[in-house]
């Protein structure tokens, strides 16, 4: 298929940027999105220009280096789905495809269609960890028995791959859905419970630092994320977050 | 130099905890004058990073990602083994020791694989306690499932995410240790040069990928956790970014290279569908405990099949060669990875292929949905189920499975491997080739260690699966916190190192050249160009199996491509921004040496064995010929100016332990 791009161009963070378009033929339906990012990019060298920047690495839907915003969504149409597990089936011949870096305050633009995620990183240093060394001399792992319904939904939050298609979905930029994923996951655990109260506070004033917006409960950051990270886990960072705070007093 | 193995004396169950019985410590107190580089934050990189933090080294982590959590490790989809016999099937220390050195063709070094089994079991500890969400069963205790090449249950896993939740408690881990100021991270960052002073390792020169700034940086240790180079084929499993730069650049400045030749070809990816595909997917092994694997036994129904005429689902089981099972009866789908993979090229070249271009076999569960199936049937105590109420309670089984992997394949697919056979096709995945060590993990430039993929040790001439994992995480929790203490004990009262040594200069000089030239370089083909053709020459004639001509060939035209690319290359940008394509260009540029020596790696190794088979050598039903009496050694290279010059070293393997068999799965 033949297809007309409208691509954010932007030499730098601090330039100007603009979309700018350009064509691609003979496009496969088994392409994946990126593919078809290569092939522009193939063109565009072939022609002594700078090919279009963008993030990826896996190309297996579970790095959460893809990003984009395809037609106005996070990683595109297909529900459940990262950019580069997209394929470009779901398009039509003929179709205008409009490709833009995620947009967030705490998301700077690095160059055309890479962005600044690190207020992720700098959230998870704030306690997106449990603190137990790395000796080598914890207790056999069978001693701490897990129910299966607990480890499963510690398992869901877990599957979180940090791409932060739920910020750039949200009306307000909120970081709230990935920050609940962490905090729910250790939550969740028996091991991770000590400091339950202390990480959630920890992480959200962190959050607030990194300038993401607050969350009004509209859903977008579901409705986008390719793992399915569900809202129960933002209901449940709220209790932590409540508790620790009451507690603290 | 120097190319001695350092494996402790005694006997083989002691040798690790005596030798950490008398190795030198470093006092904390001077562990604070010490700093440490770790190039990678993978599996072996994250975890050495946090624990060498932890033990109060100062720690410098680099990555070319802008996160640690999004290193190559995190694809990994199966799971990791530890011999913790929590199952009771007859699982121990020695039985994980003796299927790793049987299974890695005896090519391996029998100290270091017995130190990795005897760790494995604390790594599980270790993760759990960190919050590893692994498989449980009611109960709440661990899960595990076994995978090709063995015969018990000893690999635990998280879902087809196993390798994601390792590196997320490695990377939480690392976490803790940059909020206590103990590990600086460096994201963006890609290590481009060792500097060596005084035939010590002592710092690195890297670029910083967002200002294209270059950078020294000094350490009194390097540690390099770069991963593997599977990516020399162009196509394969691998990350895109994933590479051999790091690896390679300590190789020209004196660390041997050891068995490039050696690497793994997984069984079960999905095919490749057109010259457009920048990398290929794998289907976990695991799937090959539910899964069975068939042909068509008859050429019509191949070509009615390849011509849509007929669909999978319409042959019966009479119609199927289910090729495994045929002609391994004792292991059947579960044989190791290597046997698997050239068994499916023996039917598509025999022109048993079910796809469109002859490079694809079926995977099928339509067997185990039916067993699973009347198994829950009768644990819900539904009576006389219908065919199809059976269907959809063992879909439900293998979603729980499996869901995530069938949900991949049917989105790059566009067809419902719940419904329809699974297409499968091997594809490079792993290499067990890499920079060698010796039992300290340290390379043959004193002060500078690779572990995990990047190092040559452990696996032989082929990996289970689930080893790799494990042989990341212990050398990064476990082993090199140990004896890197041992090398650096003589360096408390070395102080900071300088930067503005000559040596670090010229270093930067010679990386700053090759930057300047790419850029300025008018050339007429892109990067991938030379990378595509690189992959081709080494899929054709140093793939899956190889002979002397195609090799000697290969070498030819590798050169070639060489030298087309230092004239014909075209770079655009400049060196003093972000630049994919100029980050593109550095990596192929290695590849491009690499090549060679793989090649000419694979051409003296004169025999069979694991991944690397000869078409010289085979018996007369077309099993590797290996052969003890000649090659039981490693090739460790040593760089002399060019591939083409590259000296080769022998380190003798010696079996005390393990007598060498002829590896049978009938
Ligand atoms: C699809 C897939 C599935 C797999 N499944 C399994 C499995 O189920 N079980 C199993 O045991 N194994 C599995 N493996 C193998 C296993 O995942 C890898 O061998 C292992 O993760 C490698 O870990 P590592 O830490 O050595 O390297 P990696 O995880 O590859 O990390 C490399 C690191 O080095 C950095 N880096 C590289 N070059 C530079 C440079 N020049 N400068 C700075 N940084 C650099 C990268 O940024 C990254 O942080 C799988 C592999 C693949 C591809
Ligand atoms: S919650 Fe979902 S959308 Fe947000 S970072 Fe995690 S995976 Fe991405
Ligand atoms: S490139 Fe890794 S998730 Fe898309």
């Amino acid at each position: 298929m033949d297809l007309t791009l409208k691509v954010w161009r932007q030499a730098g963070a601090n330039d100007k940027g603009a979309l700018v378009e350009y064509k691609v033929t003979e496009i496969s339906d088994h392409m994946s999105f990126l593919e078809m990012m290569d092939t522009l990019n193939e063109q565009l060298i072939e022609q002594g220009e700078e090919p279009v920047a963008f993030d990826h690495d896996c190309r297996e839907g579970i790095c959460g280096m893809c990003s984009l915003h395809i037609n106005g969504e996070p990683h595109g149409p297909d529900a459940g789905t990262t950019t580069c597990q997209l394929h470009m089936r779901k398009f039509k011949d003929g179709d205008t495809i409009y490709i833009e870096p995620f947009r967030a305050r705490a998301f700077p633009v690095i160059k055309d269609l890479v962005v600044d995620r690190s207020a992720f990183d700098r959230i998870q240093h704030a306690g997106g960890y449990i603190s137990v060394n790395t000796s080598g001399n914890t207790q056999d792992a069978n001693a701490i028995p897990v129910p299966k319904v607990d480890a499963d939904k510690a398992f869901d939050a877990a599957t979180c791959i940090g791409c932060g298609a739920c910020v750039a979905a949200c009306k307000n930029a909120s970081a709230m859905l990935f920050v609940s994923a962490k905090i729910s996951q250790f939550a969740l655990l028996p091991q991770g419970k000590v400091e339950a109260a202390e990480r959630a506070q920890n992480m959200v004033s962190q959050m607030d630092k990194e300038g993401f917006g607050n969350c009004t409960n509209t859903g977008a950051c579901e409705a986008e994320c390719p793992k399915g990270i569900s809202l129960e886990n933002i209901a449940r960072m709220n209790r932590e977050y409540l508790s620790a705070s009451l507690g603290s007093e | 130099m120097k190319f001695d193995a350092k494996t402790p004396e005694g006997p083989i169950a002691s040798k690790w905890t005596s030798y950490k019985d008398h190795i030198n410590l470093v006092n904390p107190a001077n562990k604070r004058l010490i700093d440490v580089i770790v190039v990678g934050t993978g599996l072996a990189g994250g975890s050495a990073s946090a624990t060498l933090a932890e033990l109060g080294y100062n720690v410098k982590a680099f990555c070319y990602q802008d996160s640690p959590r999004r290193a190559h490790s995190i694809a990994a989809q199966g799971g990791i083994n530890a011999a913790k016999n929590y199952q009771g099937d007859g699982d121990s220390t020695y039985r994980l020791f003796y299927d790793t050195v049987k299974g890695g063709d005896y090519r391996s070094r029998e100290a270091n694989v017995y130190r990795l089994a005897e760790v494995s079991a604390n790594i599980i500890d270790q993760c759990v306690a960190q919050g590893v969400p692994f498989a449980r069963d009611y109960g709440g205790l661990l899960d595990n499932r076994s995978f090709g090449g063995v015969l018990v249950s000893r690999t635990f896993y998280a879902k087809g995410q196993t390798g994601q939740q390792l590196l997320l408690g490695a990377y939480s881990a690392m976490n803790r240790q940059i909020a206590r100021g103990k590990i600086a991270m460096y994201n963006r960052h890609e290590m481009l040069d060792l500097v060596v002073v005084d035939g010590k390792a002592r710092g690195i020169i890297a670029r910083n990928l967002v200002t294209g700034e270059i950078e020294r940086h000094s350490a009194h240790a390097v540690v390099i956790a770069s991963g593997g180079y599977g990516n020399v084929y162009f196509l394969s499993t691998n990350a895109m970014g994933s590479n051999v730069t790091a690896a390679w650049k300590i190789h020209k400045k004196g660390a041997y290279f050891a068995n490039p030749c050696f690497t793994q070809i997984h069984p079960t990816c999905i095919p490749r569908s057109g010259e457009y595909q920048s990398k290929l997917t794998l289907m976990s092994e695991s799937l090959r405990n539910d899964g069975r694997i068939w042909v068509p036994k008859n050429m019509e129904d191949v070509h009615a099949i390849r011509e849509g005429r007929k669909k999978p689902t319409d042959l019966s089981e009479e119609e199927r060669d289910y090729y495994l099972e045929r002609r391994y009866p004792a292991f059947g789908n579960l044989v190791p990875r290597d046997v698997a993979s050239r068994a499916a090229k023996e039917r598509c070249d025999a022109g048993y292929g079910v796809n469109k271009t002859g490079e694809a076999v079926y995977l099928d569960f339509k067997s185990a949905i039916e067993r699973y199936g009347k198994e829950q049937a009768r644990i819900h105590n539904i009576e006389n189920p219908s065919h199809e109420k059976i269907v959809a309670l063992g879909e439900e089984v293998v979603r729980a499975k499996y869901g995530n992997l069938f949900q991949m394949y049917e989105k790059i697919v566009d067809e419902d491997p719940y419904k329809t056979p699974m297409m499968i096709y091997p594809a490079t995945h792993y290499t067990m080739g890499g920079i060698w060590v010796d039992y300290d993990l340290m390379t043959t430039i004193p002060g500078c260690y690779a572990i995990g993929e990047a190092n040559f040790s452990d696996h032989g001439a082929n990996r289970l699966g689930a080893s790799a994992l494990m042989q990341g995480l212990a050398d990064g929790y476990f082993v090199l916190p140990y004896t890197i203490g041992n090398y650096l004990a003589d360096d408390i009262r070395t102080g900071r190192i300088s930067t503005d040594l000559p040596e670090f200069e010229e270093a930067e000089k010679q990386v700053r050249e090759k930057l300047e030239f790419f850029v300025n370089n008018t050339g007429s083909h892109s990067v991938d160009h030379y990378h595509k053709q690189l992959g081709k020459v080494m899929w054709d004639k140093v793939g899956m199996s190889r002979n002397e001509k195609g090799l000697q060939e290969a070498i030819d035209e590798i050169k070639a491509i060489r030298e087309d690319f230092w004239k014909n290359v075209k770079v655009p940008g400049n060196m003093s921004e972000m630049n994919p394509e100029l980050e593109k260009a550095m990596r192929v540029a290695d590849f491009l040496e690499l090549g060679e020596l793989f090649a000419r790696d694979a051409l003296h190794r004169n025999e069979s064995c694991g991944g690397h088979f000869r078409e010289e050598y085979q018996t007369e039903d077309g099993e590797a010929l290996r052969d003890d009496k000649n090659f039981a050694y490693v090739a460790a290279w040593e760089y002399q100016g060019e591939p083409s010059k590259a000296v080769l070293h022998k380190e003798q393997l010696e079996f005390k332990d393990i007598e060498l068999k002829t590896r049978s799965y009938k």
